[in-house]
């Protein structure tokens, strides 16, 4: 891998992040390479959210560099990495409560608009643009949502809201998206269907995977990462990983027993 | 010169210490209960009107603000148990509504027990006069509420630092579930704090009417400087409270004195009598605005 | 049917609430010679007052109730906008074609300018920093002694307004009534825009929007300058009204008496603001009547609102009204 180095979209270099006296993140250093499935395991509380909050714009790491497509986004805020192409889904369901899933991924489709204004128009009714309401529904056709469209999502099941969270990351057409336990809280057959999603979305956009589902992570990564006690201790081939002797005395050892 | 503006930071260190008073039971309640209280300042002219009359009474200053504090300190728990904490769990909204009511109520509530003009209450005749101290004359009543103000301060500071009772308010300004959790009856508690609030803002009141006037919405301009304090401060945060105190009040005092003499040094002298009084009745709220600017969550934000 | 549900929650906008809409804007403009008709003059004028209150509370409700920020400081750009407009008329420029979009635009100005400050701040901060900035707001122009101070700025006359004069109490209301309408009107269109419906994202879901890309302040930003603007036209309106522009349009308890007039009549309603400028002015006629002390009696209707019907007046009649329909 060293010498592909100019293909990485994603580079952490040396990440701190502490809470007070708890240190959340000891200087994570990770490479995130175009087009892959990188998935993020580790224990519960190893740091993973608190990872995807610096990677993502919610938080501003104490120390290190976040590099996004060559460029340096470390200091940027939540939307200007968006806008860059980073977008993220959260572990417990964050969706529109109140606005129908059409709406919601509508808002998702109108934030991409750049042109004359962008969302500063005060005038033309939005409900009347084609364009953005074609889209969401497509999009929420993609994530396995059509016929939902107006459905207030706070009334979805649980695990088409997830789904619904999926459409709206998608929408922002990012070039990578982190997704935090995506198949948090869904039954098996709700889980498959998901997995088969993120197998399908890997193909288009890069992934960066937080899961504690160990089937679906060795299923869908190219590579694997594993923090504990917020620090990295490798990155590695799915089968490395599995076969890694730290990882297993930290965190495979009790998963797999 | 030198006496002029050393009177005047003394001035503004002792207005500076009784919006303390204020300021301090404003912010924990802010703090602890994410709550909006408009009606503090009506339990600053209530703990005023009170110590006019119980003083008028008993011809007693000390009994006027003994009184002035314990009488409001019932009147904020009662408040508290009535009206507020049915309040605690709505939105900011519902709050400004209800409080700004209750300004509405105590306002005419003040109005139609002791009508509308202002009420007289004289410091004690033994401390009518100047004292000097090296060569510096000081009124003494002034002098007084500067010990008064700093024993509170300090009391204030060891009750919330140093003791069980402290250590809740504190945790719960930080941490309102974590608090709950273990075991201590917020409600109780924050009847406590409230009623303490109270007590604190009648000792203002009575202390400072000798020197402002006892009238009908005397609580709404101070209220506002106390926001000013709280905000400057950090909200929840006594120390922040006490720093912004001193702040706001030496550099209102001292602006008021001082700038439009400054002015005259380098604008024409009518330019500087006009721009003079109207720079200094807007300093604080550049203030604010500077340190909000950099520092958004004041100077000792309280939450992590 | 993907366009059924794109109508926001809030704005149900039917046909047939644009007709109700326009019978109404007909039936008010009816209203002076109706008064006229029962000799009863004096509340062409009162009314009058009640639309620009309304106008006002609109603008704060447009703030308050569609960008979600409770601003407690409405009262510097209501103020500002009747200062402009005293100070512009002693200078000689009495046009209303110039004098009023002047008014707002100060107004505006001014709401650029705090909000980009106290936009860093949330919650209980952002209420006490508004408010803080406008008794700022209040403190200079009452210091000022060229502006009047505690006495206010007289005006000579109301403002010229083409052929029309404003002198006549009847063509000053519906001037006031156009102004309301057209406000309304924009409101209700940004409402549903592209604008309109990030800042109903904004209000559900704040931290969802900027990881869609929204750079949330700018757009709070935006709406906080619109209701500035609007609250700078309407007191243009109210220093014509009452051909002074007094230091009470800028105390805080102007700011207090708004958001009142918002709460009362519903929070993020298009006809909130309206109905409770109407409710609010409407009782302290009556309360006024009976007793010195009306203000206690309102601090107890306000506080019957907040526990009784925290969702405003208008809902609370909207709901009657819908029982009584489907009956």
């Amino acid at each position: 891998m060293n010498g592909e180095k100019s293909a990485d979209l994603l580079e952490v270099a040396g990440v701190s992040r502490h809470f007070g006296g708890v240190h959340a993140l000891s200087e994570v250093s990770l490479a995130v390479a175009e087009g892959e499935v990188h998935a993020l395991i580790g224990p519960n509380g190893a740091g993973k959210t608190t990872l995807i909050h610096q990677l993502s714009g919610a938080q501003t790491p104490d120390a290190g560099t976040i590099r996004f497509a060559g460029e340096d986004v470390t200091r940027l805020p939540m939307h200007a990495r968006v806008a860059r192409g980073i977008a993220r889904s959260w572990q417990v369901t964050n969706v529109f409560g109140r606005l129908t899933a059409l709406d919601n991924v509508a808002l998702a489709v109108q934030g991409r608009q750049r042109d004359w204004g962008g969302s500063f128009r005060f005038w033309a009714p939005v409900d009347k643009e084609r364009a953005i309401v074609d889209e969401a529904a497509a999009w929420l056709a993609e994530v396995g949502l059509a016929g939902r469209e107006s459905t207030v999502a706070g009334s979805l099941a649980h695990g088409e809201q997830r789904q619904l969270e999926l459409a709206l990351a998608l929408a922002t057409k990012p070039r990578l998206l982190l997704l935090d336990e995506p198949m948090a809280g869904m039954g098996p057959e709700e889980s498959e269907r998901v997995v088969e999603l993120i197998e399908h979305l890997g193909r288009k956009v890069t992934l960066l995977l937080v899961e504690h589902d160990m089937d679906a992570v060795f299923r869908l990564a190219d590579r694997i990462s594993v923090l504990v006690g917020g620090r990295l201790i490798c990155t590695d081939l799915p089968d490395a990983v599995r076969a890694h002797p730290e990882v297993r005395k930290a965190y495979l050892g009790d998963a797999d027993a | 010169m030198t006496q002029l503006i050393l009177e005047q930071a003394l001035n503004g260190f002792q207005f500076g210490l009784m919006l303390f008073l204020l300021a301090a039971g404003l912010t924990l309640v802010f703090g602890i209960m994410d709550m909006i209280n408009l009606a503090h300042g009506s339990l600053y002219m209530v703990g005023a009107y009170l110590a006019a009359a119980a003083a008028a009474a008993s011809g007693s200053f000390v009994v006027g603000v003994l009184a002035a504090v314990a009488g409001t300190a019932v009147v904020g728990a009662l408040l508290e148990v009535a009206v507020l904490r049915r309040l605690y769990q709505r939105d900011h909204l519902a709050q400004v509504l209800a409080t700004f009511a209750l300004i509405l109520i105590a306002n005419e509530a003040v109005r139609m027990l002791w009508g509308d003009q202002p009420m007289l209450l004289n410091a004690p005749a033994a401390l009518a006069g100047p004292v000097e101290i090296g060569g510096f004359s000081y009124p003494a009543y002034r002098l007084l509420i500067i010990a008064v103000g700093v024993a509170v301060a300090l009391a204030l500071y060891v009750v919330v630092a140093k003791t069980r009772l402290g250590m809740w308010v504190r945790a719960g300004a930080s941490n309102r579930e974590m608090t709950e959790a273990l075991g201590v009856n917020v409600k109780r508690l924050f009847t406590l704090v409230f009623a303490f609030g109270a007590g604190l803002c009648a000792l203002a009141g009575a202390l400072l009417g000798p020197l402002l006037a006892v009238q009908v919405g005397m609580g709404e301009s101070i209220l506002i400087l106390a926001f000013v304090v709280i905000v400057i401060g950090g909200i929840g945060s006594i120390r922040g409270a006490l720093v912004g105190s001193l702040l706001v009040g030496v550099v209102d005092t001292l602006g008021r004195a001082l700038l439009p003499w400054l002015l005259r040094g380098f604008l024409p002298a009518e330019t500087a009598a006009n721009l003079g009084p109207a720079l200094a009745a807007i300093l604080i709220y550049l203030l604010m605005a500077a340190i909000l600017f950099w520092k958004p969550a004041g100077l000792f934000p309280a939450r992590g | 049917m993907a366009g059924e549900g794109m109508k926001s929650a809030l704005y149900r906008q039917s046909a047939r609430r644009r007709g109700l809409a326009f019978a109404a804007l007909l039936a008010l403009a009816a209203l002076p010679p109706l008064l006229q008709a029962l000799g009863q003059d004096f509340y062409v004028s009162v009314a009058a007052r009640m639309l620009i209150f309304a106008l006002a509370a609109t603008s704060l409700n447009f703030i308050v109730g569609f960008g979600g920020l409770v601003a407690f400081g409405h009262a510097a750009f209501f103020g500002a906008g009747a200062y402009a407009v005293a100070i512009l008329a002693e200078r000689g420029v009495t046009s209303a074609f110039v004098a009023w979009p002047a008014a707002a635009a100060l107004a505006g100005g001014l709401a650029l300018l705090i909000g980009a400050i106290s936009l860093r701040t949330r919650g209980v901060y952002f209420i006490m920093i508004t408010l803080a900035f406008a008794q700022m707001i209040y403190y200079l122009f009452i210091s000022l002694k060229a502006w009047g101070g505690d006495d206010g700025l007289p005006l000579m006359a109301r403002s010229t307004f083409g052929p029309f004069d404003l002198g006549n109490d009847a063509t000053f209301y519906w001037v006031a009534l156009a102004c309301l309408a057209a406000a309304l009107f924009l409101l209700d269109r940004i409402a549903h825009a592209r604008f309109g419906r990030v800042l109903q994202g904004i209000r559900e879901n704040e931290s969802r929007m900027a990881a869609l890309g929204y750079p949330v302040a700018a757009y709070q930003l935006a709406c906080f300058v619109i209701g500035g603007t609007l609250a700078g036209l309407a007191g243009a309106l109210i220093a014509n009204h009452s051909l002074l522009a007094s230091p009470n349009l800028l105390h805080w308890t102007q700011s207090g008496t708004l958001l009142v007039m918002v709460i009362v009549g519903g929070v993020g309603t298009l006809y909130g603001g309206f109905a409770g400028a109407l409710t609010l002015l409407l009782l302290e006629e009556l309360l006024t009547g009976v007793t010195v002390h009306w203000h206690a009696a309102l601090g107890l209707l306000l506080l019957v609102v907040v526990f009784r019907a925290p969702r405003g007046v208008a809902a609370w009649l909207h709901g009657l009204f819908s029982r009584g329909g489907t009956k």
